[in-house]
């Protein structure tokens, strides 16, 4: 403890990392469900654990709660070893995605339910909870049961539950999935507010990759039981590490190793985002250098409001997704079928390595 | 993600039938259109049961206990009188006997309490799934067997130099012997699978996700037991009581096999049927455990634990 606390005054607490983990690794059963993920969260920092459901980013933050216990590996809470420790006795907090709140107690003693279990006195805690409730806009309800409330209020009661016990790291648990989409971006933009305005660490689990770009600091795409890439959401979206992240995360058009061995001379898969693909409707290939161009016929169109995407059958390559963001010269009848020409700079290439797990 | 389309290719022209439309029917259209009707046709045989048996019954009971029995003829004699009701309240002999049932049937639920929370929480929240069903499957079990064979099971275990004597002698201990201690152990025994399937199915519907809130926010695992289990289990324990104490407190056939002496209402009442021929006594014994368990029932609704979800 003084260990800490001098390290963190002499050498910036940037030093230390808010969470350590190493080599961590969860068995259940025959399932391997967390393999050896090594991971540094920075303090302050908003970090997403972003995959598929099963691929082991919401075992890693129960690991890190405390309700799992790792089979190997460690979790380092700012340097202190908490891998064995029970979850009441880390300095985290967690939002579940169920909100977890008790059905028994009203809004203002579910806020005070931490406060009250370290033995702060009545009317403190009362008053502390009151303040969190103000926080999160519901501090008229005080004295209403969570069944009163609307799943964005339950919502918020969580996160004011977490907060008001003032933990170094809070966890999220896929906490905004049960909300409608308006209401759900409404949601990240207050909790990137509020993690701005509190400087906690955030670690938030997610499925959804638009959540995770547009919230996070960094984010890591987990897939069976392990971490396949870490970057911020430019550098995960720009340039994917593998075909399982430049599939996950965004759209992409993939090239395997064969095929982009036809258009380059190299034999890796490649993958470009269909926004960077320009579709010539005339048939009129562009024929610039760094200017790649292939033949194709368009097999449907999605509408999706601010462009259309175009899906091309390349005449000797694979299905292709393009995003038009001009309007399209015909309707069905007349494009479908029809033939194009599909281009896009050689810069916009990413090439991928082919996975040797 | 990169989706593909793919586009089925035209299946073969179908000839051969198509699907067949749901047939009209008019009496169901019917019923669709009248909700009054559907519960009418829903509810009438029941509620007509319901009234036959249980309500008429009930009547027929508190009328007879208003009656007496002509002591020469044996027969029944219409006379209202509330002379039955005045000595099963006054005589100390019923006094006796009635703190005694009650005695027996509160010790039985809180022994029984006492055994069956750490079970169903162990059955609910500890064991794998496959274990939480063939536990389960377990406490049903002794449910099969008759009450009966119980009951001449517990006279063997508790008779001198049964089990219950044969174990305890190594360490000073003897068996109680037929009587009240007797009684309790084996109505303990009979209800206890009543009190932990309601306590289970509490244990049960608790979400996993609430335990762990309560240990994330800094309470140990006995503050979480006491500031969020059980105010959530209040009405299944309560569910839990209500069958171990009313089925203790009319209980008769054990207190005759394991009872030795011991007189429980029920006993009083089953010797005025059949022994006494004394139908309007019986009558007016059997409406004290009826009117005890409307007083628990009361004092349980006016606490409002069972509005506290």
């Amino acid at each position: 403890m003084t260990e800490t606390l001098a390290a963190g005054t002499s050498t910036g607490t940037e030093e230390v990392p808010a969470i350590r983990l190493r080599k961590l690794t969860k068995v259940f059963g025959d399932t391997v469900a967390v393999n050896g993920v090594d991971l540094d969260i920075r303090h302050g920092e908003f970090f997403s654990m972003l995959g598929p459901s099963g691929s082991g980013k919401t075992t890693v933050l129960r690991l890190i709660a405390g309700f799992e216990l790792p089979t190997s590996g460690s979790i380092e809470l700012e340097g202190k070893d908490v891998s064995a420790m029970a979850p009441f006795q880390r300095d985290v907090n967690t939002v579940f995605q169920d909100y977890a709140l008790f059905p028994h107690m009203s809004l203002v003693d579910n806020v005070g339910y931490g406060l009250r279990v370290r033995g702060m006195p009545g009317s403190q805690r009362r008053e502390r909870a009151r303040e969190a409730l103000d926080r999160v806009q519901l501090g008229k309800f005080l004295g209403r049961k969570p069944a009163q409330l609307s799943g964005g209020q339950r919502q918020r009661v969580a996160l004011a539950r977490a907060l008001v016990v003032e933990p170094k790291v809070l966890l999220l648990d896929e906490p905004l999935g049960a909300l409608d989409l308006k209401l759900r971006q409404q949601m990240q933009v207050e909790l990137k507010e509020l993690q701005r305005s509190l400087g906690i660490t955030f670690i938030f689990v997610t499925h959804d990759q638009e959540e995770a770009l547009t919230m996070s600091d960094r984010i890591g795409v987990f897939n069976n039981g392990g971490i396949e890439q870490i970057g911020t959401a430019h550098e995960i979206y720009e340039r994917p590490g593998d075909i399982f992240v430049a599939n996950f995360v965004g759209t992409s058009n993939i090239f395997d190793a064969a095929q982009a061995q036809a258009l380059y001379g190299r034999a890796d898969p490649l993958c470009i985002r269909p926004e960077r693909l320009r579709v010539a409707w005339a048939g009129d290939p562009e024929r610039r250098s760094g200017i790649t161009s292939r033949p194709g016929t368009v097999t449907s169109f999605v509408y999706v409001g601010h462009a259309t995407q175009v899906r091309v059958q390349l005449d000797d390559g694979p299905a292709v997704v393009a995003l038009v963001p001009e309007k399209l010269p015909g309707g069905d009848a007349e494009l479908v079928n029809g033939p194009v020409t599909v281009s896009w700079d050689d810069a916009a290439v990413v090439w991928l390595p082919a996975r040797g797990t | 993600m990169a989706q593909q389309i793919q586009q089925l290719p035209p299946g073969p022209p179908r000839d051969a039938g198509s699907v067949p439309r749901a047939k009209t029917n008019a009496f169901s259209a019917l019923l669709h259109r009248s909700p009054r009707l559907r519960l009418a046709g829903l509810l009438t045989a029941p509620a007509g049961w319901l009234v036959l048996v249980y309500i008429a019954a009930l009547t027929a009971l508190l009328i007879t206990a208003f009656w007496t029995v002509d002591t020469f003829t044996g027969e029944v004699s219409t006379v209202w009188t509330t002379e039955n009701i005045v000595t099963v309240l006054t005589d100390p002999v019923y006094q006796r006997i009635t703190l005694r049932t009650l005695w027996i049937a509160v010790a039985v639920t809180v022994i029984d309490m006492v055994l069956a929370l750490p079970i169903a929480f162990f059955i609910a929240k500890v064991a794998s799934a496959r274990w939480e069903k063939l536990l389960v499957v377990a406490v049903l079990m002794p449910l099969w067997a008759s009450y009966l064979v119980k009951a001449y099971a517990w006279r063997n275990i508790l008779a001198e130099g049964g089990l219950l004597e044969w174990l305890g002698a190594p360490i000073g201990l003897s068996s109680p012997g037929y009587g009240e201690t007797a009684v309790i152990l084996t109505l303990s025994y009979i209800w206890l699978p009543y009190m932990i399937l309601p306590i289970y199915a509490g244990f049960d519907r608790v979400p996993d996700s609430l335990l762990e809130a309560s240990g994330d926010l800094g309470a140990k695992p006995l503050t979480t037991m006491r500031l969020v289990m059980l105010p959530l289990l209040v009405p299944s324990i309560i569910a839990g009581t209500i069958f171990t104490f009313s089925l203790s407190l009319g209980d008769y056939i054990t207190a005759q096999i394991v009872g030795g002496t011991t007189q429980m209402l029920g006993t009083v009442v089953y010797a005025n049927v059949g022994a006494a021929n004394n139908l309007p006594f019986a009558a007016a014994v059997s409406l004290v455990p009826i009117a005890i368990i409307m007083f628990y029932l009361f004092i349980v609704r006016r606490s409002g634990a069972l509005n506290s979800l």
